[in-house]
């Protein structure tokens, strides 16, 4: 497919009903927004990241998808960061409940990198998994579509390759794209991940590619999981953590940790939420809202008397404990997909792949 | 991979969406803690539950948070909850009279081992408002008699005027197929009965600790102590059951709120095993 083929589907997409949102650039980042045409693709443009610090800088060639992955992810969209789920209206002594529409809006997401759709596998999980599936996430996620698109350059802080879920995209998507950028072409080897996916597909009648211009993308996102920035020994590390509860190394990053919650709510797979009931002024008519909360925040643990993590020290084990131990205990998979997004976007660069060698160092 | 196909999600199944229920009744247990029997305002019966579950209860317009249910399993028509105001939401509840509207969701959680527990002495150890949860294992068992050997109560208060079910107490104590012993750790003058923490009770019944299934529910030191006290009685570990408590949010196990290590209380408790929580119990700000 070349680049007036991806035009036209992004076209079809809009014309099947779907409300197409992809990679943008906002406030020098890219940011999720909606995408009319290709323009609105970040395109030529990449992210360079290190602990602490992002900033956009131009490829040396004009890559739609040559980035890696922004302050922004697919919880954004499925669990938003602030939604109405009731209302509830009193007259005289009777409360009435009148629960939330159920989102019908169907959405095609352009341009998901692996980690994320892995990413959003996670809080399926946690979301659909029990016995009370969450009916609002339910809806949106049904209504959701996603082109993925592997990479073909890894990040300075990525590590998806440590924890499997890249950089090639695999189950979850409907569609999965790689770009391939030479000095003579520059088209998209496409894939049909689902049903759907190859029905939007079909009208397209695009040419199939050749074996090797597919062994030529195959190589390229070969050659990504070579690059990543950060690797983290996943061996033993969920039971290293567990026992290491009295560590004195959580000491030690408390002393650098601010507690900002920033991580977690970066974090793709990070869920917390809680809820907040705003009332009118004559108290007879009340909102029940959820937003995202973290584990970082003191209130987070509290219980008539005060918070059980009192320390900062306790908040950051409870947020490394639970990315790369308790979550395999309680969904059978890690809560980490190695996109790297804690480590750039902590404004004093704490690492997690570096915790956990410290921790592994000092614990052997 | 979850699959999301099925039935269409439906807002009304939501089980972070309550449903009204209305004050039937309300009684002064003690200073500070009540009873509330709660009907559905739609009429018909209430949630069914089984013992050591919770509902979250929900005092308009101050939020909500979890309550146990307190009542028989048998009244299909009420849900019977007792509650101690301690911060915005319980004295929210406390302000209610017969008429007014509460919103209930759930139930939710693990509940006490009650199937487990048939052919063994059952002995439930409770320490403050920690014996409202265990009250309907109390009644399951008075009911289905025959199924449990002995059934012994241990109770303790802080003072004699926070001693909860007062009345209902003094009819246990008369009965013979039971023991219920109460405690006080502060007397006054009005109070003839033992002095001291919950565990000194322990120390002076009989036991066959093999044949024992111990519930226990109060604050977690009491837990802690007790725990160590049925241990050094012979009590098998895997035979003591403690709920446990934490901040909650939903309910259902998405909020995140309720985690203690590897669990989420909500879902995966409050009822738990010892051995299954030993590793966690007594971590510092876990
Ligand atoms: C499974 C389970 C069963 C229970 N069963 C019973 C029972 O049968 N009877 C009973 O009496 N109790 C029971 N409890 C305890 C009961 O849930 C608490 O007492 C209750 O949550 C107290 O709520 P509150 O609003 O009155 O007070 P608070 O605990 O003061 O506040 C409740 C909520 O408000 C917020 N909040 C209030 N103050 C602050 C603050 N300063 N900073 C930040 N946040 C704040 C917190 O998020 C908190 O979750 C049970 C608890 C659990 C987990
Ligand atoms: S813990 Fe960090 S690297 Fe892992 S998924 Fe979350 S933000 Fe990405
Ligand atoms: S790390 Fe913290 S905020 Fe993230 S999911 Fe776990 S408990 Fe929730
Ligand atoms: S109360 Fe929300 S996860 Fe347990």
């Amino acid at each position: 497919m070349d680049l007036a083929g991806l035009a036209d589907f992004v076209a079809a997409l809009w014309s099947a009903g779907y409300r197409v949102i992809g990679p943008t650039v906002g406030d020098g980042a890219i940011v999720y927004g909606e995408v009319r045409s290709l323009s609105d693709l970040p395109q030529g443009l990449t992210d360079q990241q290190e602990a602490g610090q992002y900033r956009l800088v131009r490829r040396n060639d004009d890559a739609l998808f040559g980035f890696h992955v922004g302050p922004h992810s697919l919880k954004r969209l499925l669990l938003p960061p602030k939604e109405r789920l009731f209302t509830t209206i009193r007259k005289g002594p009777a409360l009435t409940v009148v629960p939330e529409q159920i989102p019908t809006e169907k959405i095609a997401f352009l341009g998901a990198k692996a980690c994320e759709i892995q990413a959003m596998l996670t809080q399926d999980q946690v979301l659909l998994g029990g016995h009370h599936p969450d009916v609002q996430y339910l809806a949106r996620r049904r209504n959701l579509l996603i082109i993925g698109t592997s990479c073909t350059s890894a990040g300075g802080t990525c590590f998806c390759t440590s924890m499997g879920s890249g950089p090639s995209v695999g189950e979850g998507a409907d569609v999965a794209l790689t770009e391939v950028i030479s000095e003579s072409t520059h088209h998209f080897i496409v894939e049909a991940k689902s049903s759907r996916g190859a029905e939007l597909l079909s009208p397209l009648r695009l040419p199939s590619a050749s074996s090797s211009e597919q062994q030529i993308a195959a190589q390229q996102v070969a050659a990504a999981a070579k690059q990543m920035g950060r690797t983290l020994v996943t061996d033993g590390l969920k039971e290293l953590i567990a026992q290491a509860m009295d560590s004195s190394h959580w000491d030690s990053v408390a002393t650098r940790c601010l507690s900002c919650a920033n991580c977690t709510l970066v974090c793709p797979t990070c869920f917390c939420n809680t809820v907040e009931d705003v009332t009118d002024l004559a108290g007879e008519h009340s909102e029940r809202w959820r937003r995202w909360d973290s584990c970082f925040h003191e209130d987070f643990s509290y219980l008539h008397g005060g918070a059980v993590r009192q320390s900062v020290k306790s908040r950051y084990r409870q947020w490394l404990s639970h990315k790369l131990s308790t979550w395999i205990d309680q969904f059978g998979r890690s809560g980490c997909v190695g996109c790297g997004r804690c480590i750039t976007f902590c404004p004093v660069g704490i690492d997690l792949t570096a915790e956990c060698a410290t921790l592994q160092a000092r614990h052997p | 991979m979850i699959a999301l196909a099925g039935t269409a999600p439906d807002a009304t199944d939501s089980a972070l969406v309550p449903s009204p229920y209305v004050v039937k009744r309300f009684v002064c247990e003690t200073d500070d803690t009540f009873t509330l029997t709660l009907a559905p305002s739609a009429g018909g019966d209430a949630l069914r539950f089984a013992p050591g579950q919770f509902n979250m209860l929900y005092g308009f317009p101050a939020g909500d948070v979890p309550i146990s249910v307190s009542g028989p399993t048998w009244r299909k028509d009420v849900l019977i909850h007792t509650i101690r105001a301690v911060g915005p939401v319980t004295k929210t509840l406390a302000q209610l009279q017969r008429g007014d509207s509460v919103l209930v969701r759930g139930p939710f959680g693990v509940p006490w081992p009650i199937a487990n527990a048939e052919g063994q002495d059952v002995l439930l150890v409770a320490g403050g408002i920690g014996l409202a949860p265990l009250r309907p294992v109390l009644y399951h068992v008075l009911k289905h008699r025959r199924r449990y050997r002995s059934l012994t109560v241990l109770y303790g208060a802080r003072t004699p005027s926070d001693i909860l079910f007062r009345q209902e107490i003094a009819k246990w104590q008369a009965r013979s197929d039971l023991r219920f012993e109460v405690t006080v750790d502060r007397s006054d003058a009005s109070w003839h009965g033992h002095v001291g923490v919950v565990t000194q009770l322990l120390d002076r019944i009989e036991l066959s600790p093999l044949q024992t299934c111990a519930m226990v529910c109060g604050p977690e030191v009491m837990m802690h102590f007790t725990r160590l006290a049925l241990s050094k009685r012979g009590v098998p570990s895997s035979q003591m059951y403690l709920s446990m408590e934490r901040n909650m949010k939903c309910g259902v196990g998405s909020c995140g709120h309720c985690q203690l290590g590897p669990f989420f209380i909500c879902k995966d408790g409050p009822v738990f095993e010892y051995p299954r929580i030993a590793s966690v119990f007594s971590v510092k700000e876990l």
